[in-house]
């Protein structure tokens, strides 16, 4: 219960290492969510999976400098000050 | 008595800028005007960045009059400009983490509307019109709305949940001024993941809607109202006296949440009440119910443990 904003901060990059981690080619494709499997409705409603594989291909694509950046940050940290 | 006058009215024109961008006119150094012009203007940043350029001139004919000797007249000119160089340079990048002018739209409210609105969030059964009205494009402040979300109610309330908190644990002999800080960091964190949440249930859903992040924030902040109504009434009357109470609550702001946002998220078919069949709908049906239902879960697992 006693959650803190560091703790957030912590699930926030988390989260986020989990989503940049799934592989294209083989994960996603396995499972049937590759990038090229979801656009099949155009223009009018997309629909909640490509949405989601939209949404994880971006997490790739914009998060992945900012996420080494931020999680050797993080191995520092926990070094120095554990 | 001058160089005293002066320099007051020196710091007044650094607040002047903020006012000018709601207003043409150049009122006076009253500080009620701040709230006054903010209400119906609209945003009208575009005059701003104009009235800033004559600020320094102002200032330093401020300085012209303070003393005629001219090398102090030059440090008198020279320091206001920077001044404001630094003002103008510090309020662009604040302006662009923080979008000030949106925040003061929902800072614009007055009595009437916080007491009209205190009562919708505990009794909106009565109330028919949902609608939130538009002035050529722009949403009417909440001073002249009562449908309008405001920030003000939700800080408020947040606040004084931390301190009813504190007054809960400190009737139970657990407290210490720590434990205001947890409390307070602890709701907050909720607060930030619930947003985050219906965010992303809305990108997943493609809702074409209006609702801005302060609005999701605006709303999910209205929930502690009816939090600390439960509290009081817990500390006042007993477990039993809360329960009651917490119930009421919970139904008003699950009333309230759907009322509020059916018409925001639904298509307008649907949101008049007629059933519309379809999935699309369906599925903003579904999702508002369950922001709706997530309302009262999170204001019984605030406070449950706080009334022993």
């Amino acid at each position: 219960m006693a959650f803190t904003l560091y703790s957030l901060i912590q699930t926030a990059i988390l989260c986020t290492n989990a989503i940049a981690v799934l592989h294209e080619e083989r994960f996603l494709s396995k499972v049937g969510w590759a990038v090229d499997q979801g656009v099949g409705g155009f223009g009018d409603d997309p629909g909640i999976k490509a949405q989601i594989l939209t949404l994880i291909r971006s997490v790739r694509t914009v998060m992945r400098v900012p996420l080494i950046i931020v999680n050797s940050a993080c191995i520092v940290l926990l070094l120095l000050f554990g | 008595m001058d160089y005293n006058a002066t320099q007051s009215g020196f710091r007044q024109r650094k607040l002047q800028p903020n006012m000018r961008q709601r207003n043409s006119s150049m009122e006076g150094p009253d500080g009620s005007q701040l709230f006054e012009d903010t209400s119906g203007a609209g945003p009208r940043t575009q005059s701003g960045y104009r009235n800033q350029q004559t600020e320094p001139q102002q200032a330093g004919f401020a300085g012209q009059s303070l003393l005629s000797d001219p090398m102090s007249n030059l440090a008198m000119a020279y320091g206001s400009s920077l001044a404001s160089q630094g003002k103008e340079m510090v309020d662009k990048n604040l302006d662009r983490f923080i979008p000030i002018s949106k925040l003061k739209y929902y800072f614009a409210v007055d009595t009437v509307y916080v007491g009209k609105k205190l009562g919708l969030l505990v009794f909106p059964y009565m109330h028919n019109n949902w609608e939130v009205s538009y002035q050529q494009d722009t949403p009417v402040a909440p001073r002249f709305d009562v449908n309008a979300p405001d920030l003000y109610i939700p800080a408020m309330s947040f606040i004084t949940y931390v301190l009813v908190a504190g007054v809960a644990l400190g009737t139970q002999n657990r407290f210490s001024p720590e434990l205001l800080g947890v409390q307070a960091s602890s709701a907050l964190v909720w607060l930030i993941m619930e947003v985050l949440a219906v965010l992303l249930s809305l990108y997943l859903v493609t809702v074409n809607t209006d609702l801005t992040t302060i609005d999701l924030l605006a709303f999910s902040g209205y929930k502690y109202v009816g939090m600390i109504v439960g509290l009081v009434a817990g500390l006042l009357f007993g477990r039993p006296a809360y329960y009651l109470s917490l119930l009421w609550c919970c139904a008003a702001i699950f009333v309230f949440t759907i009322r509020t946002l059916r018409l925001k998220l639904l298509s307008e078919a649907a949101a008049e009440g007629k059933l519309v069949r379809g999935t699309r709908n369906q599925l903003r049906m579904y999702l508002t119910m369950s922001i709706a239902a997530a309302q009262p879960i999170f204001m019984y697992w605030l406070t449950y443990h706080l009334i022993r």
